[in-house]
């Protein structure tokens, strides 16, 4: 089964957008909370990752702070 | 037999490329694409893609593209470097470059050893840091080096913005709508950022700026609350949630000690993209050339993939400036 993705971002953040065109291109489904709209979303993203910086990714619980493709293509296995 | 021999031995036993490309910006990437269109035998070792132009905002200067963002036009660089099969060592960054006496380099990185016989430096540059206490502490705890990724997490704070150049005021620009109060903490006595930046921000009735201004200290628990200041001899606290360090960039040319640099620590290069060493070659933004933009960088790792074609054909010819003829 798909693994339960969620990404926080902002719109003109480089690196999120990197991150997602990294998901789209690996068809991966994922949920995205714009945290510059969002505040109780972005308020979720500082507790879970304890710091402020985007993106942050949350597969199945474990979270991945900024664009580290390594790190997420182990954590989805792919 | 010596040491060093074994360690030859063993060099040519492994693998001894042509060219070693170090960085993969746009001068790096396009460096690539012309050695691979060259039949090249080389190996990319890069920290990440696309360098700072996979962190720019808009840019519409790059010709062909009347407006792209820096994220999708390191994309589109991605997209030709990975046309051709080339060897990419990603997330690995180079901690030393040497020359053994037989003239080959050989490049250490985080994770291993290679040899080359030529190499292009173009590790580009990145954010200078204040060396402040506190600054490691709370980078992502509310001081960053981003603003385009993270200003809109500043939405209704108050914020500084240290700095009193181009990127600084750019900052400014970004948070005048997100950011409740800015403080503009300049060192100097007044801008160096052009003036069209300037009206605009003298115009925002949220922005107030300190000249004079030396950061002395980040401060807070989880997260930032404040900053001390130093303004000419009197100490000076400002509570602020947010702290966008933009005070300009720094080559990324520790590693290559064994090249002439500036005094900006950028590598000297002549018009063939020759550093002082023979076989080592740079471009982009970690050399000395005259402008720091996109297109110049990409243009510049052209230049020096078909000087290091030139020079591995012919390497005695290449190494007496003025005495090359380039087609």
């Amino acid at each position: 089964m798909a693994k339960s993705v969620k990404i926080y971002s902002t719109l003109t953040c480089p690196h999120c957008i990197r991150a997602k065109q990294f998901l789209k291109e690996n068809n991966i489904q994922f949920e995205d909370y714009d945290v510059s709209l969002d505040q109780s979303r972005a308020q979720e993203m500082i507790n879970k990752s304890g710091q402020m910086g985007v993106p942050v990714l949350d597969i199945e619980g474990e979270v991945i702070v900024g664009f580290d493709k390594d790190r997420i293509k182990r954590v989805l296995g792919i | 037999m010596n040491l060093k021999l074994i360690i030859y031995n063993s060099a040519l036993l492994t693998m001894i490329y042509d060219l070693i490309i170090i960085g993969a910006g746009p001068a790096g990437i396009t460096a690539s694409v012309y050695a691979a269109r060259l039949g090249l035998k080389f190996l990319v070792i890069t920290k990440d893609i696309g360098g700072q132009a996979a962190a720019s905002g808009d840019v519409e200067n790059y010709t062909g593209y009347q407006f792209i963002t820096g994220p999708e036009l390191a994309a589109k660089f991605e997209e030709h470097l990975r046309k051709f099969s080339i060897e990419l060592r990603e997330n690995e960054a180079v901690i030393d470059i040497k020359k053994d006496d037989g003239g080959i380099i050989s490049v250490k990185s985080e994770k291993n050893n290679y040899f080359a016989r030529a190499a292009i430096v173009a590790s580009g540059k990145r954010s200078r840091m204040l060396n402040v206490p506190g600054e490691i502490e709370f980078k992502n705890r509310g001081l960053t080096y981003c603003a385009i990724c993270d200003g809109p997490l500043f939405k209704g704070k108050d914020v500084a913005v240290i700095g009193g150049g181009n990127s600084a005021l750019d900052a400014v620009l970004q948070l005048i709508r997100i950011a409740k109060r800015i403080y503009i903490v300049n060192i100097a006595s007044d801008f160096t950022a052009d003036k069209t930046m300037l009206e605009e921000v003298k115009i925002a009735k949220n922005v107030t700026a300190l000249h004079n201004a030396k950061v002395s200290a980040i401060i807070g628990d989880k997260f930032v609350k404040a900053i001390k200041l130093d303004i000419q001899g009197i100490d000076k606290e400002i509570s602020v949630e947010g702290v966008f360090v933009e005070i300009g960039l720094i080559p990324n040319s520790e590693f290559a000690p064994i090249v002439a640099r500036n005094k900006h620590n950028e590598i000297k290069i002549d018009s063939y993209n020759r550093s002082d060493a023979a076989g080592i070659f740079a471009a982009g933004d970690v050399t000395d050339v005259a402008e720091k933009q996109i297109i110049i960088a990409a243009g510049e790792g052209a230049k020096a993939a078909l000087s290091v074609f030139k020079y591995l054909a012919q390497p005695g010819k290449l190494t007496n400036s003025g005495a090359v003829r380039y087609s």
